[in-house]
């Protein structure tokens, strides 16, 4: 039994890299994204507010030294307030002997504020200063830690959660519709093997599939162009893998149990991975997107993949962080497989 | 008769799909070693019998004794000795012809170099490393027989191998379906070419309509049927009036390339043509068994 097992493992493998598109849907596809993204997003976060300066003295050489703008010199007040009005600078200051004037822009209230902010803080401090007076009220800052991440840091657990759910449901879907089509499934009842080696060596091949994936990925993101940065429990997101590949290889099982036709399958398993893979987290981190979006969501088993995957390649969370991605993953794996099971059949009739 | 007991026992088999009756009480036997025919039109209830006798199928009614063994439900002390051959797709995705051999040798606990020889009986060789989507038809056809083959069956069941082939390929086929009957297996083979089963079968069933019309080696079946011996002539080799003087001519019409002449004793009718040196282009048709067929079922046949 053992032989058969270890022979259909090699024949899917095969077929599974000897396919130039498959290979390509299953690596190079999820690859782009993860370059594209990765290099259009790799300085977000760090970029400083520009804004238009013209004059010069203490109030501007302060605003330089705070580090969160960059000042752009312009000879002339009207060229300036010019850039303003056209929306391209935020505000412009005008430093004129002890005179200090802003003029901002009106549609971006936001950074209006932050700007009317910065420049008014760093006068006060300077006439506060100038006073010669101890200041009444300390004020310190620290910078803290926070949650919300680096685009490579999300886009990685994302983009690889979705790489590996696609390759599983579209191998496992369309190797069952193509056995049945063509006979094969006929040919493996007809000899003397059960219908848990087929499976089982199905299911091999799809995590070793998967584990290559995850390699290449991390591989990949841990180049210093895209600079990854793995947490210290990255190993605990091999449980959470290893119950994503199960859950969608029973959606792939499942959708190959339904479809008669290749065609049918791909259509199908679109319909199913397309809106999870948008809705998840893939290509940005669902903690932006609105309330009920993310309790539609959590209804997807790419959301706790993603999330399991997350928490632990870069968050660094502890074991119990475990239990809601797995529990959810194990949940779904039963009650689709169960369902697969049922609707499974050996041939079209 | 042998005292062997034999290799297949259909008793009375019935399967209905909703109202169409495919398969309607059909009974035979098949003794071992023995290369049997089922032969009719498409949508006789060839597959359908072969698939029940295979066990891939449950009957509504009746019996199977496959080897003294009941095939259904799935027995699989049963599978490894029979054989079956799909149709010409049932490949895995992407694998050489060796390598499709080598998988279900494996599934059977077979060592793999026993694909070399399969390959070998269906002159497969050249074609060890060319993968499956690159084989034409009757590569296919023959290595889909030799996947069936791969375990060393005692019974084979082929389901239309020749169908879709070229002349030239079919013939090529035959030449392995013989080796197989020569290597002492017993063989059933549905097919719609009349032709081709009188040739390869030693005993053939006439299907129409989920039913057996008869049962006979092929030679009994056609001389049974008593039919005339049709020699044929160019035309304007002999005139009309000499061609129905002829001594035994029973018959005698003409159409615009040849001539014909119906007897039921050619024997004298030829020498009599020879002694006239007409021999030219000269053709006999015996009765086939798609005489058999038109006269079993009252029309032409049409695969």
């Amino acid at each position: 039994m053992s032989g058969a097992f270890t022979s259909l493992s090699k024949a899917m493998a095969k077929g599974f890299f000897r396919d130039k598109a498959t290979l390509f849907f299953s690596f190079i596809f999820p690859l782009m994204f993860l370059v594209i993204f990765g290099l259009l997003f790799r300085d977000a976060g760090a970029e400083k507010i520009k804004i238009g300066a013209v004059g010069d003295g203490p109030v501007l050489a302060a605003l330089e030294q705070t580090g969160a703008v960059e000042l752009e010199r312009f000879d002339s007040v009207e060229v300036g307030v010019r850039k303003v009005r056209d929306g391209d600078l935020p505000g412009l200051v005008e430093a004129t002997g002890d005179t200090v004037r802003l003029r901002f822009a009106a549609s971006d209230q936001s950074r209006a504020g932050i700007v009317r902010g910065l420049v008014a803080g760093v006068t006060q401090e300077l006439n506060v200063r100038a006073s010669g007076q101890p200041p009444r009220f300390a004020f310190a800052a620290e910078q803290v830690e926070d949650a919300s991440l680096k685009p490579i840091q999300y886009l990685t657990p994302g983009i690889m959660s979705w790489g590996i759910a696609v390759t599983a449901v579209f191998g496992a879907a369309l190797t069952m519709v193509n056995w049945r089509r063509k006979q094969v499934l006929r040919r493996l009842r007809l000899a003397p093997i059960t219908p848990s080696t087929v499976l089982s060596s199905r299911l091999t091949v799809t995590i070793a599939v998967a584990f290559v994936q995850a390699l290449v990925f991390v591989g990949v993101a841990l180049l210093p162009i895209f600079g990854l940065r793995l947490s210290g429990t990255w190993w605990l997101s091999i449980p959470v893998f290893l119950l994503g590949v199960l859950a969608f290889f029973a959606i792939g099982m499942l959708i190959g149990a339904f479809c008669k036709t290749e065609e049918a399958a791909t259509g199908a398993a679109n319909i199913v991975v397309l809106p999870m893979a948008f809705l998840s987290g893939t290509f940005f981190p669902i903690d932006a997107a609105p309330p009920w979006l993310q309790s539609v969501s959590k209804a997807f088993p790419l959301r706790h993949m993603n999330d399991g995957m997350m928490d632990f390649l870069v968050r660094g969370q502890d074991a119990s962080a475990l239990l809601v991605p797995c529990a959810v993953l194990v949940g779904f794996t039963l009650v689709v497989g169960f369902i697969a099971s049922k609707v499974f059949t050996w041939e079209d009739s | 008769m042998t005292l062997t007991p034999p290799a297949i026992v259909v008793e009375d088999i019935h399967k209905a799909y909703g109202e169409l009756k495919a398969v309607d009480g059909v009974s035979f036997t098949v003794a071992e070693g023995e290369f049997f025919g089922i032969l009719g039109p498409n949508g006789a209830g060839k597959t359908t019998t072969l698939e029940i006798v295979e066990g891939l199928r449950v009957p509504d009614g009746g019996s199977v004794r496959l080897l003294g063994e009941n095939p259904f439900p799935r027995n699989v002390a049963l599978l490894p000795r029979i054989g079956v051959q799909l149709q010409a797709s049932a490949f895995f995705e992407k694998l050489t012809a060796r390598e499709q051999l080598e998988t279900f040798a494996s599934l059977y606990g077979i060592d793999a170099k026993t694909a070399g020889e399969m390959l070998d009986l269906v002159g497969l060789t050249d074609k060890a490393d060319t993968r499956e989507d690159k084989l034409s038809g009757g590569q296919r056809q023959r290595l889909s027989i030799a996947c069936a083959l791969v375990h060393d069956p005692d019974v084979v069941f082929l389901d239309e191998p020749t169908a879709a082939l070229d002349p030239q390929a079919r013939r090529n086929l035959w030449d392995v379906l013989r080796a197989i009957q020569e290597r002492g297996k017993t063989i059933v083979y549905t097919t719609h070419y009349l032709d081709e089963a009188e040739i390869l079968c030693d005993r053939v069933a006439i299907m129409d309509h989920g039913r057996i019309l008869a049962m006979d080696p092929p030679a009994t079946l056609v001389r049974g049927l008593d039919a005339p011996t049709h020699v044929i002539l160019e035309r304007g080799s002999l005139s009309l009036e000499d061609a129905r003087a002829i001594a035994g001519a029973d018959d005698v019409h003409a159409d615009e390339v040849s001539l014909t002449i119906s007897t039921r004793t050619p024997a004298p009718v030829l020498s009599t043509l020879a002694e006239r040196g007409t021999l030219d282009g000269l053709q006999v048709r015996t009765a086939t068994l798609e005489d058999v067929f038109l006269d079993l079922t009252g029309r032409e046949y049409r695969a």
